[in-house]
């Protein structure tokens, strides 16, 4: 690495500043604007992936994050090259995922001259990003990259775009990284909650008879599984978690609920309504978790730990809240809780169980039919519950959560906040090269697949391996649940007419394999499993399963719609 | 009700529109919204008027703080505060209705500055009803032109909203990592 205090073009900088801020991967796409910057990459040792599609390069930076828990970096240039990375950027701000994207920028004395590859990408992303920055001069790029990269990680953490003129590039200045250090005097992102209300917090968990601990997201961002874990057992009171927080609490522990919400269990949703007390642990009471604001758990006294304070009393007003880091937070109430006497409520909510037990698919005699949630309990019981699954949008996503069970923290990375459909394939590669040891599955569905399949080409460049698990339906499942649910079975752009995944696989030189029968499944993940190459599983699921059970948007929390039992044929056993 | 907030922020290109995109973006409507320097040669000043209820006051200033540039926030909605606004009106004046329209501006505090064969401008510098009910009363006369700052506002007493804000504007590292 070149010494600082020397003469170094912005380009050179770029890297420069990128090494220093321990990049060792960068995900991008070249373009006029950028040109310049990657004319310096080969100088430097940082591992570049060439993308299909810049959409593909923030989901890597977005999955590289959430896999390792630093910050992903990914590469474009401007105009089409820049406004392709809106989506990625949107999901990894949904999400609190810290990534950063550094784009080329037309001259900056043509700026708002409506130039070749011109766009006002700082204006076009400011509602979708942590911070942005627009760099003319090359003096401003070490700066606003040491600056863009502890935003991105700090506080709460998110997407932040440095958007970066051709000449600031081009041109030349002294770099000297001790004196970019960020200057950012309004930037506070940390917080510590006042004593009284540490106080207040033990107050209501002494006097709780029925608590619930609803942990998100933040428990991951802030690395506090431990710290819940010790929470949880010491005042023993049970766990539920939203999509993004599974992984926080182990599956397996005997105080985890599981998911809670939209799709979640029917005992967890009816537990939060007859609560006394919620704990809500890096959680924004996002409406999938709380369906009817109106009717949401109104017994029960609420704890909000969370380190963004707009998001104190945003949806569901608080009786008190402790902002800071949530680890730091639970530790400090750790040092005061006593077991809480909650024996009769942790019984209870066993009883509310049992009758979900009969309902579930896989209690259900085998009929023939492949179903999705047998697969994804296949997946999970061959791969010992230990591989980092990255699941797209939709039914699969839900079937996922519901019968992967995740052990470990930062083991299942998904889009919640966005929804974003084409998620996957590129979010697991960019968690596999932060995690190249970790067994990675994507599993998709045939709809958002198709979105951003293209990455399949930068899989097979890149030889990476990870296996690809198509929960194949023919449909666009989930809004074709709605639409059976909610739109008198009116099927209206829904069907798909699907590529052939196995022969699409083979032409990009991964072998695929197509599924059929619940009896294939292991068989088939195994191989997977053993293959040195990336693998795509194309299972043909029954077509018109839905996700059971589920809350209507802005129905009651407990007013849940349940699987059918015993399961009605549908149209295609005909 | 009408919220009036007080926003500190970097004098730097682009913020303007950061505050007004937040709140947008957060679906409040600005009433008004002035800008300008304060002795801070780092610092602006703005005042925001924006209507909403007592949540929504609350959620715009955990907002704005979440924006990097936005240094200190004071709602002074129910805070003892001076409130101005500054109009000119440019209206019709012949030699019948002239020493009418200057017994009107007399009554008003307002000044004349500028006189011409067919108009007046009149100054005024008061609380917005004030500048819009001397706007009714001069509207029968025949208005040409009318502009105003939107409102300006100071919390009363000697406590100085920007104490503090000369520390903070300061450049400083930013808080170290956790």
């Amino acid at each position: 690495m070149n010494k600082t205090g020397m003469n170094k073009t912005g380009a050179e900088i770029i890297w420069e500043s990128l090494l220093r801020e321990g990049v060792r991967h960068v995900f991008g796409y070249p373009g006029g604007a950028i040109l310049p910057t990657y004319g310096a990459l080969a100088r430097y040792d940082i591992q570049h992936i060439l993308v299909r599609h810049e959409q593909g390069a923030t989901h890597m930076a977005d999955g590289y994050a959430r896999a390792s828990g630093g910050v992903g970096v990914a590469l474009a240039t401007s105009g089409p090259g820049a406004t392709n990375m809106v989506t990625g950027i949107a999901t990894a701000m949904m999400d609190s995922s810290p990534i950063v994207c550094i784009t080329g920028q037309v001259h900056s004395k043509v700026i708002g001259f409506d130039a070749f590859q011109e766009t006002d990408i700082t204006g076009v992303t400011l509602p979708i990003t942590k911070h942005n920055y627009l760099v003319t001069r090359p003096e401003d790029v070490a700066p606003s990259i040491r600056e863009a990269f502890l935003i991105a990680r700090s506080g709460r953490p998110g997407p932040v775009l440095v958007d970066i003129t051709k000449d600031a590039q081009q041109g030349s200045c002294l770099f000297d990284w001790e004196a970019a250090a960020p200057r950012q005097p309004a930037y506070r992102p940390n917080h510590t909650a006042a004593a009284s209300d540490y106080e207040k917090a033990l107050e209501l968990i002494r006097a709780s008879r029925r608590p619930l601990i609803l942990a998100g997201h933040g428990v991951l961002i802030s690395g506090a599984s431990r710290s819940l874990k010790t929470f949880a057992e010491r005042a023993g009171i049970p766990v539920a978690l939203t999509l993004l927080g599974l992984g926080a609490f182990p599956a397996s522990h005997p105080l985890n609920l599981g998911m809670m919400g939209m799709h979640g269990e029917a005992w967890v949703n009816q537990a939060i309504q007859e609560a006394d007390l919620l704990l809500a642990f890096g959680m924004r009471f996002d409406d999938r978790v709380t369906g009817n604001l109106a009717t949401y758990a109104q017994n029960a006294k609420k704890i909000h730990i969370e380190i963004d304070p707009s998001e104190i009393n945003k949806n569901v007003q608080v009786d008190v809240a402790l902002i800071g880091d949530l680890m730091e937070v639970l530790d400090v109430l750790l040092e005061d809780l006593q077991p809480v006497d909650s024996a009769a409520w942790l019984g209870h909510i066993q009883a509310l169980k049992g009758d979900s037990a009969v309902r579930d698919i896989q209690n259900l005699p085998d009929n023939g039919h492949l179903y999705a949630a047998h697969v994804i309990n296949d997946l999970w019981r061959e791969t010992r519950g230990r591989a980092l699954v990255v699941t797209d949008v939709g039914q699969h996503q839900m079937w996922e959560a519901q019968y992967y069970h995740h052990e470990e923290p930062r083991s299942l990375i998904t889009s919640g906040g966005l929804g974003t459909m084409g998620f996957a394939l590129p979010a697991a590669i960019g968690a596999k090269f932060a995690r190249p040891d970790a067994e990675v599955w994507v599993v998709a569905g045939d709809g958002g697949f198709q979105m951003t399949m293209a990455e399949l080409a930068t899989l097979a460049q890149e030889k990476i391996k990870l296996n690809i698990a198509i929960i194949n339906n023919g449909y666009l499942g989930m809004v074709r649940q709605w639409q059976e649910f909610f739109y008198e079975k009116q099927y209206t752009a829904t069907p798909l007419l699907n590529p052939d995944f196995v022969k699409l696989a083979e032409a990009f030189g991964i072998r695929g394999i197509a599924i059929h029968q619940r009896g294939q499944v292991r068989a088939a993940v195994e191989a997977a499993r053993q293959d040195p190459g990336p693998v795509l599983l194309d299972f043909h699921v029954e077509q018109e399963d839905s996700v059971y059970p589920m809350v209507a948007a802005g129905a009651d929390l407990d007013q849940m719609i349940r699987r059918p039992n015993p399961i009605v044929e549908t149209a295609a056993d005909a | 009700m009408r919220n009036t907030f007080v926003v500190y922020v970097d004098n730097k290109p682009g913020v303007l529109n950061r505050v007004a995109s937040l709140v947008r973006r957060r679906a409040f409507n600005i009433e008004s919204l002035t800008v300008g320097p304060t002795d801070q040669p780092m610092v602006s000043r703005m005042t925001v008027v924006v209507e909403t209820d007592e949540s929504g006051a609350r959620r715009i200033e955990s907002h704005l703080y979440k924006l990097v540039n936005v240094r200190r926030v004071d709602n002074i909605t129910f805070v003892a505060a001076v409130s101005r606004d500054l109009a000119m009106i440019k209206v019709k004046a012949t030699p019948e209705t002239r020493s009418h329209l200057l017994q009107l501006v007399e009554v008003y505090r307002a000044r004349v500055v500028d006189v011409a064969p067919g108009s007046l401008i009149v100054e005024i510098t008061g609380t917005e009803d004030k500048i819009s009910s001397l706007a009714e009363v001069l509207r029968p006369f025949g208005i040409l032109e009318m502009v105003r700052t939107g409102r300006v506002a100071m919390a009363r007493g000697e406590k100085s909203s920007t104490e503090g804000l000369a520390e903070l504007a300061e450049l400083q590292p930013a808080a170290p990592l956790s």
